[in-house]
């Protein structure tokens, strides 16, 4: 096979550069990045290095020495600009040309912006890219009073770090509850109240109307009027996938870029892996963000262009550590009618097994990880676990 | 550099140069052996770094921590001799350490 480029240089695009080499694939590997820098892992971003527990160095997806040893062509500080699905070429924003025998789009995502009144002024910041957390750990000494925009894992795992430095911390996210798309009710009320426990004010079902302030934020006004005053505003309201050149390219978009089972969009040369991308599973379209989508993805794409297509169809998990907390998630949650605890949440320690009907969909482990790697297993399989075995803790979940 | 010897499951070995410090499976995944994933990034969460340590390392390669053993004890394929290369430190006295690779980890 000729030229494989790939737009991106996250864990997707790492992960399919190295699985292809390890494969056995000898042609061209270009990765193409508008950041800077050597690609680097985004989860410890909000989680070690932000605490300070992890080295920049540490970050790295790959050692420099790697791009060579595998011959993995890095393009980086440089984004793609346009598609030209005719002449297989892409265009970057230099006005340099890269033509490709195949194109994956590995665009990820970006941060959503909140669209309120001040959301512009200084002060008010994001948390994804390894910029943004610089940015974030060299004011963090001097902050006292944070305000954080939503409660999803990227705001709940800032508020921690945040809490645990003993700055005031609030923070306001518009769903009643927190995580509310990501966990089921009796696990976001355990964690609202753990958070509460630390000492951060969490408000729930409650809007932004506007960051405040003359010249640099200085506060957040909320629906219910009151002002709290902040010396920085984190906004953590959820992120976008990078569609626009898929979409100018012709490529169908819906949530993400549309691409098949195999993760091939509509044009057999261009595929689409990671948080950018919307494939079936179970029946319906989705698009996750998590490292484990974006690695699984990228090694079944490298299995594809190897020659030995399978339909993609991994098991997706995800993990958030907030202080104290590790919370890991098996299977996807959505759609569930009920929830059955395993253990108790008073111990700090227990998990959730999420059914819909007698169909286990997904577990929820905090601070239990062997809970968690059981329910991968019993997961990837066709699970027949039954709600009552899950909440007998003389079951053995081995025997499931 | 301590040089480690990771030997895939179809018994092909690699042998690598490994940074002290670091951890044995940053070893493998920055030097692109196949069969070590590290999704996690060694945050001790995944348990796709799943390895056999030799016998006569054992000693020097230490015991597993609590939450590598909690990982482990549900993860397929376990043995005596488990380990989790995202927890084990390479050190000078790692120096021509020889660990094996499962059947896959996933």
């Amino acid at each position: 096979m000729s030229a494989i480029v790939v737009v991106g240089a996250g864990h997707a695009a790492i992960q399919l550069a190295a699985s292809l080499r390890q494969g056995g694939y000898d042609g061209e590997i270009t990765l193409i990045e508008a950041e800077a820098g050597l690609p680097y892992q985004r989860p410890p971003l909000s989680k070690a290095y932000l605490s300070g527990q992890m080295e920049e160095k540490a970050l790295a997806l790959r050692p420099e020495s790697f791009y060579a040893a595998q011959r993995v062509r890095l393009i980086e500080a440089d984004p793609v600009v346009g598609i030209d699905r005719a002449g297989q070429v892409v265009r970057l924003g230099s006005g340099a040309r890269v033509p490709y025998g195949h194109l994956v789009l590995a665009t990820g995502a970006a941060n959503r912006a909140l669209p309120v009144p001040g959301a512009e002024l200084p002060g008010v910041a994001g948390l994804r890219t390894l910029a943004d957390t610089k940015a974030l750990k060299a004011v963090l000494p001097d902050l006292r009073r944070v305000v954080v925009i939503g409660a999803g894992f990227i705001g709940l795992e800032f508020a921690a770090v945040a809490a645990e430095r003993g700055i005031s911390v609030t923070v306001i996210e518009a769903a009643p509850r927190p995580l509310m798309r990501g966990v089921s009710a009796v696990m976001s009320d355990h964690l609202a109240a753990v958070h509460r426990g630390w000492g951060t004010r969490l408000l729930t079902g409650t809007g932004v109307r506007a960051v405040v302030g003359d010249g640099r934020a200085e506060g957040v006004e909320t629906s219910e009027g009151e002002v709290i005053a902040a010396d920085l505003v984190l906004v953590a309201i959820g992120v976008v996938p990078n569609t626009r050149l898929a979409l100018e390219a012709g490529l169908e978009v819906g949530n993400g870029i549309v691409v098949d089972g195999l993760l091939s969009t509509g044009d057999p040369l261009i595929s689409a892996i990671g948080d950018c991308a919307s494939f079936p599973m179970g029946g319906q379209m989705v698009r996750l963000e998590s490292v484990q989508n974006a690695s699984d993805q990228a090694r079944s794409l490298a299995d594809r262009l190897l020659g030995k297509p399978v339909p993609y169809a991994r098991l997706p998990w995800f993990w958030s550590d907030q202080a104290s907390l590790k919370l890991q998630i098996a299977g996807l949650s959505g759609g569930h009618d009920q929830a059955v605890l395993r253990g108790d949440p008073a111990s700090g320690a227990f998990s959730v097994f999420c059914f819909r009907g007698e169909r286990l969909l997904a577990v929820e482990s905090l601070n239990r990880a062997a809970e968690h790697m059981m329910a991968r297993r019993i997961l990837a399989g066709e699970p027949r676990l039954t709600a009552g075995q899950a909440a007998d803790p003389g079951f053995d979940l081995r025997s499931a | 550099m301590p040089k480690i010897t990771f030997i895939e499951h179809n018994g092909t070995a690699h042998v690598v140069d490994a940074e002290i410090g670091a951890s044995v499976m940053r070893a493998a995944v920055d030097n692109n052996v196949p069969g070590i994933d590290g999704d996690c990034g060694g945050e001790c969460a995944c348990a796709t770094c799943h390895v056999y340590v030799e016998p006569e390392w054992e000693a020097v390669t230490g015991s597993r921590t609590e939450s590598e053993e909690t990982m482990l004890s549900f993860a397929a394929a376990t043995k005596d001799n488990s380990r989790l290369s995202c927890q084990i430190t390479v050190s000078d006295a790692l120096d021509g350490l020889v660990v094996h690779m499962p059947d896959g980890q996933h």
